[in-house]
């Protein structure tokens, strides 16, 4: 008998992990539920190509609309999965349906962090979903003056440039850490990021909190108060304050989770029948060598793909190097590897500043650790080739305008 | 309403009918052709949608924006002079007919 296999969460890593299973040639039963009411879509042009009005809904589709017809998946949409009972292998589901399974592929993702404070106002929202972006869409299109981002993450900054080009509101984004992106890029490129933005007239408040809303008669929000008493006013603010995996279905079933289902590098949870993939996972990455969580497509997709392979059989391994990109503005942002989080050296190619250049960041070791691009896609391309061959190159080539690292590979 | 035709790496072609505005990379998603991956979902940004255009059709495309012409440096599969990254090429009736060749691997 094939193995019935069941996957909770289709997105990015949902989706690929079907598609893979099939494509490694499983036959047996698939069961895809997705807790959206919608088809499985492109997360990154939420923030993008879709706000900006430049991308309709269809052209979001992950796959197209037949695709799971004809590969023979069951996809099962606007239900949730609310409890795994590893004894029986069963799921249960929120409108009383149970599912048997063999193998259970956990692809939750994240969602945004809750705000600590007072209820939310109506003109106040976060952004993860393609109903979310909707809403923001509409809400951007019904109010009038300026709006307030709450963050300096990459999902705010997106958000922030896409209404700055399209909109001319007053724009201020609210950022509790000294410096953008603190988690997630380097304080060089922070800074390009940075003087971007307050070239674009976008209003930085750095090192503050927001700390509540005034808001008026209707229930909406018309100010954000910040934790140095400061407040500043908003028709619409969005909050951008960062994201918590998907863990408590796991947890509750007993298994080991700590900021994220801890899995190994084949994508397997503690229990051996139970797989994880994406922003829902803790894994132990074979390219940093330690246990981290990643919030990236490509996390989700090659690590949907690691899982779809050893359960056909191969002893595949999670050991590909991360890239992410971010449009703003007219600026390309790609990295590839990861950032030490202390370093030996950062050595500037070009002139990033000027929005054409790279910044290549050696670990305590003197190795390359990872390389930050601005409008430099081939540069970062064949920096995903070296990173991936495991190589290196020395601080002294690197700073020679001459040098190409096409000459390595 | 324009025809693209898709070759997979097992000579197999499957034939897609687009209507409204999309990509060749879109009309290959909505078509389910298998081996574009598109993981950027055309944002130029993974080259994971490479396809090898047909030498006849070589000319009647848009050329190639530097960002595309970079990220062809790094697609998984040999670079050819006829290799263009499909989320980059908008289908229009001029292409009505066009025949690309999808790469062995993606990544
Ligand atoms: C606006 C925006 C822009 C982004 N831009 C970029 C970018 O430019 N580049 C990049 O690399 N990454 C980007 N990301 C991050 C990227 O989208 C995520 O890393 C990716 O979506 C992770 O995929 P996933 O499948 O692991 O999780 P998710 O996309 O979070 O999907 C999880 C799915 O599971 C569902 N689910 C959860 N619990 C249950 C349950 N109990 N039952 C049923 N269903 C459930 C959720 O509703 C959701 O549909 C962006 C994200 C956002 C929000
Ligand atoms: S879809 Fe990513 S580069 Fe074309």
């Amino acid at each position: 008998m094939e193995r019935a296999i069941v996957a909770i969460g289709a997105s990015h890593a949902g989706v690929q992990f079907v598609a893979s299973l099939r494509e490694q040639g499983h036959t047996g039963q698939i069961t895809l539920v997705s807790d959206e009411p919608d088809f499985p879509y492109h997360k990154p042009p939420l923030s993008k190509a879709f706000m900006k009005g430049t991308a309709s809904v269809e052209s979001l589709n992950l796959r197209g609309p037949h695709f799971f017809q004809s590969a023979g998946i069951d996809f099962r949409r606007g239900l949730s999965a609310i409890g795994i009972d590893r004894a029986a292998r069963q799921v249960r589901f929120s409108d009383g349906s149970i599912l048997s399974y063999d193998v259970l592929m956990l692809a939750t993702g994240a969602r945004p962090r809750v705000w600590a404070g007072q209820a939310l106002p109506h003109n106040v929202s976060a952004l993860r979903s393609l109903n979310d972006a909707r809403r923001l869409h509409n809400a951007v299109a019904d109010t009038v003056g300026p709006i307030v981002v709450v963050g300096g993450g990459y999902v705010s900054l997106e958000l922030a440039a896409t209404w700055c080009m399209t909109t001319g509101r007053d724009i201020t984004i609210v950022n509790s850490a000294s410096r953008l992106l603190a988690r997630s890029a380097s304080p060089e490129l922070a800074a390009v990021v940075e003087n971007r933005f307050r070239a674009h007239g976008v209003g930085m408040r750095m090192g503050v909190q927001a700390r509540q809303f005034t808001i008026d008669a209707s229930g909406n929000a018309r100010g954000v108060v910040l934790s140095d008493g400061t407040e500043i006013p908003a028709s619409l603010v969005v909050l951008g304050t960062g994201v918590l995996p998907n863990q408590e279905l796991a947890l509750a079933a007993g298994l080991p989770c700590d900021g994220g289902i801890l899995v190994d590098e084949q994508c397997r949870t503690a229990d051996r029948a139970i797989f994880a993939a994406g922003d829902c996972t803790r894994h132990f990455n074979g390219y940093a060598g330690r246990q981290i969580r990643l919030e990236c497509v490509q996390n989700a997709h090659d690590q949907a793909r690691v899982a779809a392979a050893v359960i056909c059989g191969q002893d595949a391994r999670y050991h590909q190097v991360p890239w992410f990109w971010s449009d703003q503005f007219d600026m390309k942002f790609q990295t590839v590897g990861l950032l030490p989080d202390t370093r030996s050296l950062c050595v500037t190619r070009g002139t990033p500043r000027d929005g054409k250049g790279a910044y290549y960041h050696y670990d305590m070791a003197g190795k390359l650790a990872a390389i930050e691009t601005v409008n430099m896609p081939a540069e970062h391309m064949l920096g995903r080739k070296l990173l991936s061959a495991g190589m290196s190159v020395s601080a002294d080539r690197v700073a020679d305008p001459a040098f190409n690292i096409r000459q390595l590979l | 309403m324009p025809k693209i035709f898709f070759v997979t790496p097992d000579n197999k072609t499957t034939e897609v009918d687009v209507s409204g505005p999309m990509t060749v990379m879109q009309a290959a998603i909505q078509g389910d052709i298998r081996g574009i991956e598109a993981e950027c979902g055309g944002a130029c940004a993974c080259a994971t949608c490479h396809v090898y255009v047909d030498e006849a059709f070589v000319d009647r495309l848009p050329p190639a924006q530097e960002d595309e012409e970079d990220m062809l440096e790094g697609v998984a599969a040999e670079r050819l002079p006829n290799s263009r990254l499909s989320c980059q090429i908008p289908v229009t009736d001029a292409l009505d007919g066009l025949r690309v060749r999808i790469p062995d691997r993606q990544f």
